[in-house]
């Protein structure tokens, strides 16, 4: 990129971090041979134990054993795993009915609308103005035909953290397996499967300045699920084809790298830009003031359009992204501003800044003083908001 | 740039002309809604003896192409006559701009649909529309297919949120299919009031809700 871009779109893509690359550059070109059996020829053990070692690490971010842990191809493989894996396990078993909330990713909430297809039934669950599922009508939803809750750890637009801890208590109770989508969250935001009782876990490493193209799924020990990706044995027999070794080596390294300091850092700086943000006038906070990822900060700006918007910032050097239907590929609203009450007008002009380890203090100031003057000059034009 | 817009329409998103507000407009019409995301004011400065268009504004809440086409629109219509203005079309602004995106075409036709509007307020507010064809429930219907039902960004006749029109002795009266304290009721019943209204054989606009 450009010099002197400033990047604030980390809840989308992040830059890799050298010393990522650095861990994984070694398994392109030397230990490049397939994971073997212990009884296997030398580099193939090597290649096996760097597997085994990155495994181990993400494991055990998450508190995990190293064999509740299986690599995939990232968070949209993962969740689709979860919620297939257990509906194919369960369906016949136990029942058909699956719950998650409207507010969910795209894989969580386009695996439970291709469930549906095949007949399963799906409650998506209400959120509050804020983001949050209420636990009142989880536990009002489950019924005994209930196999699967899917509620995200954060959210990938707004930012809100859910009360996984209260949810995974609610389903244990129930006796209903849990899968939460981390894909945001992890591992700035701490979840242990030790104290959280969650069956299922999506990460990925793309979003902390590891690899595209490598995630993973925690699985409890003993959950019910079935293999639907066909092939050889990999990954305890539950995830076929080869592993993916310099990804699952760069994802550990990328784990490694994040640190709760990193992380207070980016949040100092969301703190800021929100506190400025809001100075604007007519402009309010999506998703929870306090309740939410430490590097996102979510603003509705009435009275303007986000793709107008982000394309003044693109000019000035900035990349940001909106819940606009403009800039959507569907050309639909943000459903996450939708399902928090928003109408149409606030989702077109919701604009969502992410934070990452590559940002720096004074991008907060030089973001602010492009964004105040866009949104003047488009408002400057809009037929509406005059006098307001 | 690797952007979708050509360099045209990105020089008329950064520079718009004719923009802004005018308040001794001889004619005026807004198309769009916040709500559905898109919304074009444009306004008119009529000569009356030649019918021409000494000047024309416009105002954009949208994205980039809406803004652009806008901004196109204006340059294209000015100094032009009512008629000759009528007849500038969406093909005419999309190639003045060097083409825009198939997906954003109705960001776009929006502008064009506000000029054509503008120009029939102005042959309506002054007594100039020649072939005074009686409302009829068709013609009401067709000025409802520029409402749009903010809940899905679609029209409200394709929408079907229209369930009843009736038209008696200059009172036009349509129903629409939602609650009344619905947050669009107001929005929409301004909307239909603004389109509906300036047909010259129409005294009054009652727009009524379901529940």
């Amino acid at each position: 990129m450009v010099g002197e871009f400033v990047y604030l779109d980390n809840a989308a893509a992040t830059r890799l971090d050298e010393r990522v690359l650095e861990a994984m550059k070694p398994y392109f070109l030397e230990t490049y041979a397939v994971a073997t059996s212990q009884f296997g020829y030398s580099p193939g053990i090597e290649a096996r134990d760097a597997l085994d070692a990155a495994r181990a690490t993400i494991a055990g971010a998450l508190g995990a054993e190293p064999e509740e842990f299986i690599f995939t191809s990232g968070s949209t493989e993962s969740s689709n795993m979860a919620l297939k894996g257990v509906a194919m396990a369960l369906g016949e078993k136990k029942g058909r009915h699956i719950i998650t909330s409207k507010i969910e990713d795209f894989p969580v909430l386009n695996s439970a609308r291709a469930l549906e297809k095949q007949g399963f039934r799906v409650t998506y669950l209400d959120v509050d103005e804020y983001g949050r599922v209420n636990l009142d009508q989880l536990r009002e939803a489950i019924t005994p035909e209930t196999i699967l809750v899917s509620i995200q750890a954060a959210n990938q637009e707004i930012g809100t953290l859910q009360d996984v801890a209260a949810i995974g208590a609610i389903c244990r109770e129930r006796g209903v397996l849990f899968h939460t989508d981390a894909t945001h969250s992890f591992p700035r935001v701490p979840l242990d499967v030790r104290e959280v009782p969650v069956d299922l876990v999506t990460v990925s490493a793309h979003l902390i300045h590891g690899p595209k193209g490598i995630g993973g799924l925690y699985v409890r020990k003993g959950t019910p699920l079935a293999k639907w990706m066909d092939g050889g044995f990999q990954e305890f027999n539950l995830r076929a084809g080869e592993e993916n070794i310099p990804g699952a080596v760069g994802f550990a390294r990328a784990v490694e790298l994040v640190t709760p300091e990193e992380t207070a850092r980016l949040q100092d700086m969301r703190d800021r830009l929100i506190e400025r943000l809001l100075r604007i006038p007519n402009s309010r906070l999506n998703g929870h003031p306090t309740l939410r990822l430490p590097h996102n900060a979510n603003v509705s700006f009435r009275f303007v359009e986000g793709e107008s918007i982000l394309l003044h910032l693109d000019m000035r050097g900035f990349a940001v992204s909106t819940g606009s239907a403009c800039f959507s590929r569907s050309l639909e609203a943000s459903h996450v501003i939708l399902g928090i009450g928003g109408n149409h007008e606030r989702a077109h002009g919701s604009v969502r800044f992410t934070f990452g380890r590559f940002n720096k203090p004074e991008d907060v100031d030089a973001v602010v003083e492009s964004i105040s003057d866009v949104i003047e000059n488009l408002r400057a034009i809009s037929p509406l908001g005059k006098g307001q | 740039m690797p952007l979708p817009y050509s360099e045209i329409v990105m020089e008329h998103f950064r520079h718009p002309r004719n923009v802004g507000r005018m308040d001794d407009a001889d004619a005026k019409a807004v198309e769009g809604s916040p709500a559905c995301g898109d919304m074009v004011a444009v306004y008119l400065k009529v000569d009356p003896a030649e019918q021409r268009i000494t000047d024309i504004k416009f105002e954009s809440y949208g994205c980039a192409s809406n803004i652009a086409t806008g901004s196109i629109i204006t340059e294209l219509a000015k100094g032009k006559t009512l008629e000759e203005a009528k007849q500038i079309t969406w093909k005419e602004a999309s190639d003045a701009l060097g083409g825009l995106p198939p997906i954003k075409t109705h960001c776009s036709v929006l502008a064009v649909d506000g000029l054509r509007a503008a120009i029939q307020n102005y042959e309506e507010r002054h007594g100039l529309v020649k072939e005074r064809v009686p409302t009829t429930v068709e013609v009401v219907n067709k000025r409802l297919k520029h409402v749009m039902n903010p809940v899905t960004g679609l029209d409200v006749v394709r929408t079907r949120l229209v369930k009843e029109v009736e038209i008696s002795e200059g009172t036009v009266r349509v129903v629409i299919d939602l609650p009344a304290d619905h947050q669009f009721a107001a929005n929409i019943r301004e909307e239909i009031t603004d389109k509906i209204e300036p047909l010259w054989d129409v005294d009054k606009v009652i727009v009524e809700f379901t529940e």
